[in-house]
């Protein structure tokens, strides 16, 4: 996938802040994981003239759950992330490994997003550990 | 306060989640699956018992054991694992335990193990984490 900007902004940061209870300009380590508002092909919001899966006049429709879930998240800085500045995203797949359950086979996937500065130096980096719950192992 | 191998703090991260935090959560970080907001939906379609509150708010929240102690800048690296539901009413206590000091590149770094759990005691997160100490502190 292409570079995506990820503009670190005040109003967002100081809201992403107070959802976690904090009240002060501070970026909370867990920050980065926002950067789905300006990935493009994130799937949990709505957008224009798309079908949605929430409730409206019903309770709504399953969206199948096919991205599998969220089990384990890392987050690593090589510097702190500042506001103002404009970071550079870019997502790329990790390892894949598979152990049996009792439920069936746990497929987990690593996805990484990567965040550079203006200067081409890597400034944080999010690590995504899904698991996929299968019969079968996945040939 | 020195950072030596052993030492730890525990925290009251939220008291009585509330469901507006799970919706300020969602619309700070983007996530807006409906599991976490609307009612109807994690009920009648998701079939649980009320909406569940992000894994990511839990890690944000319990990661307030590691900012209040080292300071925001000086978190490094923060691992979760999203080990049990979070729901409105919940109570989360984070506990930070250092296991290690190390020095790298002349900084003295704490890597610490981190586990919340609600007022029952179970277990909803556990994880890893690394912060620089900051001597001055």
């Amino acid at each position: 996938m292409t570079d995506v900007p990820f503009p670190i902004e005040r109003g967002h940061v100081r809201a992403f802040a107070r959802a976690l209870g904090e009240d002060a300009d501070v970026v909370p380590p867990t920050f980065p994981i926002a950067f789905s508002q300006f990935d493009p092909d994130w799937p949990l919001r709505m957008k224009p003239g798309e079908p949605w899966n929430g409730s409206g006049a019903d309770a709504g429709r399953s969206s199948g759950g096919t991205g599998g879930l969220h089990a384990e998240q890392e987050f690593e800085y090589f510097r702190p992330i500042r506001v103002g500045e404009t970071l550079t995203a870019r997502k790329r797949q990790g390892r894949t490994w598979h152990k049996s359950g009792r439920a069936g086979v746990l497929n987990f996937a690593e996805r990484h997003v990567d965040f550079h500065d203006a200067d081409g130096n890597l400034v944080a980096r999010s690590t995504s550990v899904s698991v996929r719950i299968t019969k079968e192992e996945p040939s | 306060m020195t950072v030596t191998a052993g030492r730890q703090v525990s925290q009251v991260v939220v008291t009585d989640l509330k469901r507006t935090q799970i919706v300020m959560y969602a619309g700070a970080s983007g996530d807006y699956n409906p599991l976490h907001t609307d009612e109807p939906f994690a009920t009648e379609i998701a079939g649980h018992p009320t909406v569940m509150s992000h894994g990511m708010l839990t890690m944000g929240l319990a990661g307030r054991v590691l900012t209040d102690w080292f300071g925001h800048e000086n978190v490094r690296r923060y691992r979760a694992r999203f080990k049990a539901p979070v729901w409105p009413g919940d109570t989360i206590t984070a506990t930070a335990v250092v296991t290690d000091v190390l020095t790298v590149d002349g900084q003295r770094r704490a890597e610490l193990a981190l586990t919340a759990v609600n007022a029952d005691g179970v277990e909803v997160l556990s994880g890893t984490a690394t912060a620089i100490i900051d001597e001055e502190a």
